[in-house]
């Protein structure tokens, strides 16, 4: 195991006291360096709000790109790059808003990286509107008489797209989180990680006591190659919220489409040269 | 001598493959050949045709009255009939002798090949053509048996091509090179920007299709294998320049394709590109606008778009090759500039240059030096922590890819950042970073600028000025003028932005009436032409229906519109 330290949680942060982002930080700081990936060898994209300041915060390489853009910059660094781990960050706004049409084809590739994402469900930076995932009838600014539209299940949705690897999990439960993180990071594929935390500031309703008296571990039984039980837990919402890994289904990953691929990066450019029967068609 | 065949029919009747082997064996004869395409945005039925244009001498336009018709329906017949040169020759489907009074040559294609491969009947045409030109058949016969993998399909081709050409009777008397250049290669834009790309070491290519930008995203998709690379169809243009971007940050070298409305959605991420100082190609393949426009059709209205589609300020260049060949190189120097300066570069072209085959040299290869301009070794000292983003007196900082530089991280962001990358509201910082990033502007306009090629007399009455793909028309319009003894320069640009002026301020007298030859409806070259020179423009011949300019129609609107 390596030293924490070496991913300097401690950083400052833009994010308010008690907010759910900080244990899901030190968590990922655990499982990397129970995992043993070292800071260099883990690029993280993410796209626009609090939880997707976190390559500031944490040191690893980072691409702090667009919002609703993570996964693409992501996918392309995949296939360029098949060595170093990648992370994808992002809230629930990011990936299941604005980026809910890469989060689908996304899924659909199956390419190999982790996708961890910080489900509070409101929207934090732009201060407390309705995010995808916020329950019905909920009062803000933006949506006064409560919200209409129905609430984004996106385990459900996974799970329905036969996603690689689906799980969930929640920040107040840490050692659950961290060996959560852990198993997706290792799974050969898409492995979408929803992660429950509440958000102090602007979400009232979904708090920490809220999330911990419903939130239940998987039992010990229960396989999650079984799509029918998948869809079953996934569909549990309300009084009682499982986590762990919900759905797992082992397929070839994205790369593996592409066998004319190096498995190492390459940087140097062929001679020009060598283009010469590739140009020659045209003669 | 100087032919132009058109091959019109409906989309679905075999066009394109009678261009293609027609095209391909002129060119093997060792004509000089120049085919373009006019076509519909719809997979069957409707107008489109292809025009063939061959001579002994260089071409580089498309010419509007016809020498051979070859008509696969009665429509094209009635559409081009006008456009028949008095010599000219109607070839269609028909009874033997039918519309022999109207001057047409009539073969019961359909029925010659019911018996032997209803499938190859247009190869009775193809026969038909060259035994009116009276040409060997050699050529003709190897293209199509390279064509067809299945030797009863071959043969069946070559008995229905003896047949046509057994058919009819000499119409033109034109002689065979007798010297034949292998060093020549026949190709369009798409293909020689793919060719190019694939040359500078592309690993990573990504596009959501958008005619006319497809056939660079065709040709690297059909050759990934070939050429160890990733080719990824995206799920929207949104996804297409923002995995370009990963892969870019990866360290390889990335690029991406789209058309005017694919582009607008790429907008933000451009000005990520911008912001991220990560180095992306853009193939920006114009056709009509705005929105869905004239999907199949072609014009040169996104200058001011492509300069423009981003919101906050950033150096970024913007090329526009003017033929194939030049097509070919300015990707390569493309690549070259994006990571040279980081900077995303636009290779902006049209449907016009896109899908029409030209003759060029064959390329430099030996020639082409590619240089990724990576952080080398003497650039990082190793007891200090590595910055993305570090002040230097040109504005190029650096650049290593995460895992370059060992225990290094790299971070990049789009917010503005400091050296390292960290999300920064500090007003002096943000101000530092901004003029560094501006200086890379100043070292670009002063190193890697591509003045506008001059041709014409030394002090022009007229100076022709264009951009982009109508150089090929301006040439020979220029040419023309200048044989029938009027004073006429041509000014064509291929780097748009920044826009080199020096050649301009030289070839600017006085007495000189600027001309700019635009296929747009506002003279958008024009008006960038005024805002960074100063000077007015005189004349602004501007099209806009869809359609190229030909050399005739710049000649003589010159005659009707400036010189009079």
């Amino acid at each position: 195991m390596l030293d924490e330290s070496i991913y300097e949680p401690d950083r400052e942060t833009a994010w308010c006291p008690g907010c759910g982002n900080f244990p899901l930080r030190t968590a990922l700081a655990t499982a990397l360096a129970e995992l043993e990936i070292k800071p260099s060898q883990v690029a993280m994209f993410t796209g626009i709000g609090q939880a997707a300041k976190m390559p500031h915060y944490l040191r690893v390489n980072g691409f702090n790109g667009l919002h609703g853009r993570a996964l693409p910059p992501a996918i392309g660094f995949r296939m360029a790059n098949p060595e170093l781990e990648v992370i994808v960050e992002s809230g629930d706004g990011d990936t299941y808003g604005e980026g809910g049409n890469h989060l689908l084809h996304n899924i659909r590739r199956n390419p190999h990286l982790a996708h961890f994402v910080h489900n509070n469900q409101i929207y934090g930076l732009t201060k407390g509107q309705a995010s995808p995932t916020t329950g019905t009838d909920i009062k803000t600014g933006v949506q006064p008489r409560g919200v209409t539209a129905e609430p984004f299940n996106p385990i459900e949705f996974a799970v329905g797209m036969n996603a690689s690897f689906v799980a969930r999990s929640f920040v107040g439960n840490r050692d659950h989180l961290v060996e959560m993180m852990k198993e997706a990071i290792e799974h050969r594929g898409y492995a979408l990680l929803d992660i429950l935390q509440p958000c102090v500031t602007f979400n009232k309703v979904n708090t920490y006591q809220w999330y911990s008296e419903r939130t239940y571990e998987l039992e010990e039984d229960y396989n999650p190659e079984d799509r029918e039980a998948a869809f079953a837990r996934a569909q549990e919402w309300g009084e009682k919220i499982p986590i762990g890994v919900i759905y797992r289904n082992e397929k070839p990953i994205f790369r593996d489409s592409f066998p004319q691929l190096p498995d190492e990066m390459q940087v140097e450019p062929d001679p020009p040269e060598e283009y010469r029967e590739l140009m020659e068609e045209f003669k | 001598m100087d032919l132009n065949i058109v091959v019109a029919g409906e989309a679905g009747q075999g066009l394109q493959t009678l261009n293609e082997i027609m095209s391909k064996a002129f060119f093997h004869m060792g004509f000089e050949v120049y085919s373009s395409k006019d076509y519909m945005s719809r997979i069957r039925g409707g107008h489109n045709f292809m025009q063939i244009r061959i001579a002994d001498e260089e071409i580089s336009s498309p010419r509007r009255d016809i020498d051979i018709l070859l008509a696969l329906n009665e429509e094209s017949v009635e559409i081009h009939r006008d456009e028949l040169m008095p010599s000219g020759v109607i070839l269609r489907e028909g009874e033997e002798g039918e519309g022999e009074d109207d001057g047409m040559i009539s073969l019961p294609a359909g029925e010659m090949a019911s018996e032997i491969n209803p499938r190859a009947a247009n190869t009775v045409f193809l026969g038909a053509v060259w035994k009116l030109l009276d040409l060997s058949t050699d050529e003709l016969e190897k293209v199509i048996r390279k064509r067809f993998r299945d030797t009863d399909v071959q043969e069946d081709n070559i008995t229905l091509l003896q047949q046509g050409y057994e058919a009819v009777e000499p119409g033109f008397d034109i002689s065979t090179p007798e010297d034949v250049d292998e060093e020549r290669l026949l190709l369009d834009g798409n293909q020689a920007v793919g060719l190019g790309a694939a040359v500078s070491g592309v690993k990573f290519y990504s596009a959501y299709p958008m005619t006319p930008s497809t056939g660079v995203l065709n040709f690297l998709a059909s050759r990934q294998k070939q050429l160890g690379i990733a080719v990824e169809q995206a799920e929207d243009e949104l996804a297409a320049i923002n995995m370009a971007l990963g892969a870019s940050f990866a360290g390889v070298r990335a690029m991406t394709g789209t058309s005017g409305g694919g582009f607008s959605l790429m907008a933000e991420g451009y000005g990520l590109a911008g912001i991220m100082e990560t180095p992306v190609v853009i193939a920006e393949v114009q056709r009509p606008g705005p929105a869905t426009g004239l999907p199949t059709r072609t014009e040169q209205a996104d200058l001011s778009f492509v300069i423009n589609a981003h919101q906050g300020e950033f150096p970024l260049k913007v090329i526009a090759p003017r033929t194939a060949g030049e097509a070919f190189y300015e990707t390569v120097r493309a690549f070259d500039l994006a990571e040279k300066y980081q900077i995303p570069v636009v290779l902006l072209y049209d449907q016009f240059l896109a899908d029409t085959k030209q003759v060029t040299e064959e390329f430099d290869l030996e020639n082409i030096e590619l240089k990724r301009h990576l952080i080398s070794e003497e650039e990082w000292p190793e007891d200090e922590e590595y910055s993305r983003y570090e002040m230097t007196e040109s504005g190029i900082s650096p650049r290593a890819y995460p895992g370059q530089l060992e225990d290094e991280v790299v971070l990049q962001d789009s917010d503005e950042h400091d050296e390292k990358g960290f999300i920064i509201e500090d007003a002096d910082k943000r101000e530092e970073i901004v003029d560094k990033r501006m200086r890379k502007l100043k070292k670009m306009k002063r190193e890697d600028l591509t003045e506008p090629e001059y041709v014409g007399p030394e002090k022009p009455d007229y100076l022709l000025v264009g951009w982009g793909s109508t150089y090929g028309p301006l040439h020979e319009a220029r040419w023309n003028l200048d044989e029938n003894g009027h004073s006429v320069g041509l000014l064509s640009f291929s780097d748009v932005w920044p826009l080199p002026t020096a050649e301009l301020e030289k070839n600017r007298c006085y007495s000189t009436e600027l001309v700019v030859v635009e296929n747009n409806a506002t003279g958008q070259l024009a008006s960038l032409i005024e805002a960074e020179s100063g000077h007015d423009v005189d004349y602004r011949l501007l099209k806009y229906n869809g359609r190229p300019f030909t050399a005739q129609e710049i000649y003589s609107r010159m005659k009707e519109e400036v010189i009079v």
